[in-house]
């Protein structure tokens, strides 16, 4: 596929929101330290960032549309699309995180109950992202769990590096366990998406052209895709540059969003102290990472239908 | 229940784009708006299309065969494109089974395309919604215009009737009979999905009984064997 900057600008940016938020309710609900009588300040400056995240990743997501006007019209086929199920979920999430700070800022007694709301709406959102990607078969590359598995831990990978920073700006005691957080999800995810490498460099594709044009000879070579020029169906499928730019950037998303992070993190556990500088770089060279991530994802997964489009004359 | 349907006889079909013409034509003149060309005249022109003509060599040298493939929406009677349709916009017509999309409700976000794995969606560069062949739609069901007239443009258009229209669901119409009788096969068979469209098998030369054919197997009767009559998949 030719990846679509507006989509991977979408997913991994709603991911680091979705990640921040459950870290702010992993810390609310308990597992992770004990909030300090100060938090509140902490959990609403969260909330806020998550927000951020998650309304530029759904500008950005116009940017995908040919008709953006009529971008309201992607509510209505909730029942069959996973597209229309996310266009519902995520404002609605969106919805619940403003709720929940806004809680917070005016002492409202529900807000635990608020944000427990918006953790459910937070994992559904990571697994109907994921599944518009599965439930397209014969887009091999996609069609697994790990593609769930890997979307929702990259998000939370990169909110948990996210959620470092910001406590080590505003509630540094928070911070040397959320860091080690990260650390511990950056390595899972860092396993998954290896999984998932493995797995699409062992891939078969399904549709050969033998199967495309319906013949069974071995020799089989296209002479002309019927037209000179380009086309949709040229541009849309496939990324256009070599084998050793698509390895480079496999190799580059794994040391900026895996290794490196790692690294950092590794380092600002062990000592105890989290710097605000360390978390910040390790959240940004992360998100750069996944960015990259993201536009392998893409430009590996070979579409069937460029099988019809191999010689222009 | 109907489903409208193409068979393209392989056999036939000469690859002389005239079905291609003949659809943009058609169908960049009607109500729904014209097929964006960008560039038309420049060095890397680009314009919609419902309707393409591919060639393939089959074979190697000297034993080959040309093949001219044309390939359109297929109007598969189980279609993946649909259903991942935020918007209702693509939809499978229940009358007549064609897969049609809904210009004014399409927002673009090219996501049915991702989703045919015959690549026979096209954005219009345009007016940025996606389009495909409508089996002329605004021709089948026309009733000013004559019985005959009544079929896609790309049917009246062939020089050679390579292009058979139909219902594939009744069993004594004309495409039904060339499946049925010719072997006719579905592309992609491993995807569920399938399409209404049918294709006719390439007969082996040995088997085409013609004037051409039979001087050349007795010229060349050892190179023309290897020609290979493809099996239904």
């Amino acid at each position: 596929m030719n990846p679509a900057f507006s989509v991977i600008f979408l997913t991994t940016l709603i991911g680091a929101g979705q990640g921040l938020f459950l870290a702010l309710m992993a810390i609310q609900s308990g597992i992770i330290a004990v909030p300090s009588a100060s938090a509140r300040l902490f959990f609403i400056a969260g909330d806020a960032v998550a927000l951020a995240f998650l309304v530029t990743g759904l500008v950005a997501s116009f940017f995908h549309l040919g008709h953006p006007e009529r971008a309201w019209r992607a509510v209505a086929m909730w029942r069959n699309s996973w597209l229309s199920r996310e266009v519902i979920v995520l404002p609605v999430f969106m919805a619940v995180v403003a709720l929940h700070g806004l809680c917070l800022h005016t002492g409202f007694a529900y807000a635990d109950q608020i944000g427990i709301a918006g953790a459910v709406l937070c994992i559904a959102l990571f697994y109907i992202t994921a599944m518009n990607y599965v439930c397209l078969r014969f887009l091999q590359e996609w069609a697994t769990p790990l593609t769930i598995v890997n979307y929702t831990l990259l998000g939370c990978a990169s909110g948990f590096t996210l959620a470092t920073a910001l406590a080590a700006a505003m509630e540094p005691a928070l911070a040397p366990d959320l860091g080690r957080w990260a650390l511990a999800l950056t390595l899972l995810a860092a396993s998954a998406r290896i999984a998932s490498l493995i797995r699409n460099a062992r891939l078969r594709p399904k549709s050969t052209l033998q199967s495309a044009i319906g013949m069974r000879h071995p020799h089989i070579v296209q002479k002309a895709q019927g037209f000179m020029g380009s086309a949709f169906s040229t541009r849309e499928f496939f990324h256009g540059r070599t084998r050793q730019v698509v390895q480079g950037v496999k190799w580059g998303f794994l040391l900026l969003a895996f290794v490196a992070p790692a690294v950092i993190l590794g380092l600002g556990s062990t000592d105890g102290r989290v710097s605000l500088s360390g978390a910040s770089i390790a959240f940004v060279t992360q998100y750069v990472g996944l960015l990259a991530e993201r536009w392998f994802f893409f430009a590996q997964a070979r579409h069937p239908q460029n099988l019809y489009y191999q010689a222009a004359s | 229940m109907t489903q409208l349907a193409l068979v393209i006889d392989l056999n036939v079909c000469v690859g002389c784009h005239a079905c291609v013409t003949s659809c943009k034509e058609w169908n960049t003149s009607g109500v729904a708006g014209a097929l964006a060309d960008e560039n038309p005249y420049g060095a890397d022109p680009s314009g919609t299309f419902f309707n393409r003509v591919q060639t393939y060599e089959v074979g190697q040298f000297p034993d080959t065969q040309t093949v001219h493939f044309p390939k359109s929406c297929l109007h598969c009677e189980d279609p993946p494109c649909v259903p991942v349709c935020p918007t209702g916009a693509s939809y499978k017509r229940k009358s007549d089974g064609l897969v049609l999309i809904d210009y004014d409700k399409c927002i673009g976000c090219n996501y049915c395309s991702w989703a045919c794995p015959y690549g026979v969606r096209e954005l219009d560069e345009k007016e940025k919604v996606m389009k495909k062949c409508t089996m002329c739609v605004d021709r089948i069901n026309d009733e000013n215009l004559a019985d005959e007239q009544r079929k896609p443009a790309c049917v009246l258009a062939c020089p050679t009737n390579a292009r058979l229209y139909g219902d594939i669901h009744d069993p004594e119409s004309i495409v039904s009979k060339a499946i049925r009788e010719n072997g006719g096969y579905q592309l992609m068979p491993e995807w569920e999905t399938k399409p209404a469209n049918h294709y006719l098998p390439r007969r082996s030369a040995s088997a085409i009984d013609n004037v051409l054919s039979r001087n050349v197997e007795q010229q060349r009767p050892n190179e023309l064997k290897a020609t290979d009559a493809p099996a239904k998949p």
